[in-house]
């Protein structure tokens, strides 16, 4: 699939944004103050919201873009952006009565939290719903989403908390190893699949099959078209294995490094920022051959 | 609304003959042509006269070589257009509600004015049945020819999908899967009509019939070429003495 620089900026920044609201909700323990009440509220709203606008030039029409509400009964994208919808409006409460009133409200935090996961998970169902792409359509793809949202906003919460002992760096240490778990059982099942989840070939795609080998001759166009572009990416794959290595450096274990260095050795608590940007950059990697390495049925007719 | 009628009143839909296409495109062009100047916006393309032409077509055929154990190779020309699926999964993902199956006909269209292009739809599609509009932004997919096949502005043998009515080798036919004793549906139960791909869970409407298999001799004939040999006069006496040294 095509990896769309869009696209892989909003699920990135997005989760990561939406994780942090995760923590916030759960009521972690914060600088006091309207100030850094404020900066928190807008750096976790702002990464959701920022990556929410980058997805929209990932789009034909942004200017329609509010029709995607309309159709949860059946789509996850639209779920998606309803989800994302009222995460933030509660959450913008959550914010003002933090910053004004110096009070975070647990129930309103809750019911944050609630929404936040959701709308990460939504975010990876939009993936997992594709019968046409093997490598993403199973329950693994959301639970990767949600694992790496949660783990890059609980750096980010660990970098910010007030608690002075080492817990949330430790937390966040456990998520960052879970999340990348998930990730290389994803890959490792990704790699082994092909079409062969669904025991697709040429011949089965054309019924020719039964009565003999089959290959393409001619393409229908002697170009390049639409789905030979959005579907049959080549380029992206050409650096896969590199690729691997670089998310894993910096998405697994530089953020890695910085946890353990904040929970173990004493450094200070705000080092860990740098373990998020990380983090986010190995994440970018990581996206980018989510989209190229996945194979499109509609390859077995090209 | 992108939730699916739980069921059509019509199945209006193509079967495609793959022993009898002969690959000439004409369905292509025709469809190609009558869909820019149709329903919704222009079937676009970009840098058509340059170097590296891109366009939206409804309608694409690929060509297989497709090769037996035992017997040479055979070329089976592939038309594949949208199919119309029962169970059309590029309706269900629409965030919009632009995409949409008629409760009708069965037809899958897009509402254009809605269509917020973006691509989920063409993504969640195992077919490759609808292309962005490299122009226009929006999802371009057969309409069935919806334009034609109600218009009573047109003469009557041309109210079929523009496919069907160019089709110079009868490759195409057109029909309503709901009536067991359409055409169509007579055509797929003789034939062994097939649904491309069922393991998508799609239950396309449009139907193929697959190549007739081809005859195979007991034994591969002996293909001998006769002696040349001259009949009387002075040639043949040649002939004869030239023999018999």
């Amino acid at each position: 699939m095509h990896p769309a620089l869009s696209v892989i900026f909003f699920t990135v920044v997005s989760g990561a944004g939406f994780g942090l609201i995760f923590m916030l909700g759960l009521g972690i323990p914060m600088p006091e103050g309207p100030i850094a009440a404020f900066l928190i509220s807008v750096l976790a709203g702002g990464l959701a919201f920022v990556g929410l606008i980058s997805s929209f030039f990932h789009l034909g029409h942004p200017e329609r873009a509010w029709r995607a509400f309309s159709q949860w009964r059946s789509s996850w994208l639209s779920r998606e952006g309803v989800l994302a919808f009222i995460t933030l409006s509660f959450f913008a409460f959550y914010g003002l009565f933090w910053v004004f009133m110096g009070e975070r409200v647990a129930l309103l935090g809750f019911i944050t939290s609630f929404f936040a996961l959701c709308t990460i998970l939504a975010t990876g169902m939009i993936y997992a719903q594709l019968k046409t792409v093997p490598n993403w359509h199973t329950w693994m793809t959301p639970l990767c989403y949600l694992a790496f949202g949660l783990a890059s906003g609980l750096i980010l919460a660990a970098a910010f908390t007030s608690l002075s002992s080492a817990l949330l760096a430790q937390g966040a240490l456990g998520l960052v190893i879970l999340a990348w778990a998930a990730k290389l059982l994803w890959w490792q099942r990704a790699g082994s699949i092909g079409f062969s989840g669904t025991n697709s070939d040429t011949g089965t795609a054309t019924g020719l099959g039964k009565i003999g080998k089959v290959r393409l001759l001619e393409k229908p166009h002697s170009g390049e078209n639409y789905l030979t572009k959005e579907m049959m990416h080549q380029i992206g794959r050409k650096h896969a294995a590199k690729l691997r290595v670089i998310s894993l450096i910096l998405g697994a274990a530089i953020p890695m490094f910085f946890c353990l260095a904040v929970a173990y050795m004493g450094l200070p608590t705000l080092l860990l920022v740098i373990g998020f940007l990380s983090m986010i950059l190995g994440l970018f990697a990581e996206r980018w051959l989510f989209f190229a390495e996945a194979k499109h049925a509609v390859s077995l007719y090209y | 609304m992108t939730t699916l009628p739980a069921s059509t009143n019509k199945k209006l839909g193509l079967v495609i003959d793959l022993d009898v296409c002969v690959g000439c495109h004409a369905c292509v062009v025709n469809c190609k042509e009558w869909n820019t100047g149709g329903y919704g916006a222009p079937l676009g393309d970009s840098d058509a006269y340059g170097s590296n032409p891109v366009g939206a077509w409804l309608n694409r055929i690929h060509t297989f070589e497709v090769t037996p154990d035992d017997v040479p190779a055979s070329i089976v020309h592939f038309p594949k257009s949208c199919l119309h699926c029962e169970d059309a999964p590029c309706v269900t993902v629409c965030p919009t509600g632009a995409s949409y199956k008629r409760t009708d006909d069965g037809i899958v269209l897009v509402e254009e004015d809605k269509c917020i292009g973006c691509g989920l739809c063409a993504w969640s599609c195992p077919y490759g049945a609808r292309e962005m509009d490299p122009v226009e932004q929006v999802m371009k997919k057969c309409t069935l020819c919806v334009d034609r096949i109600y218009n009573e502005n047109i003469p009557e043998i041309d109210r079929t999908p523009a496919c069907v009515r160019t089709c110079p080798a009868n490759a195409r036919h057109f029909g309503d899967f709901a009536d067991p004793n359409s055409d169509v549906s007579i055509m797929t139960r003789e034939r062994g009509g097939m649904d491309l791909m069922p393991e998508m869970g799609t239950k396309p409407v449009n139907q193929y019939l697959p190549p007739r298999p081809k005859t195979r001799p007991e034994a591969a004939p002996q293909i001998t070429t006769p002696e040349p040999k001259a009949e009387g006069g002075l040639l043949g006496w040649v002939d004869k003495m030239l023999e018999a040294i």
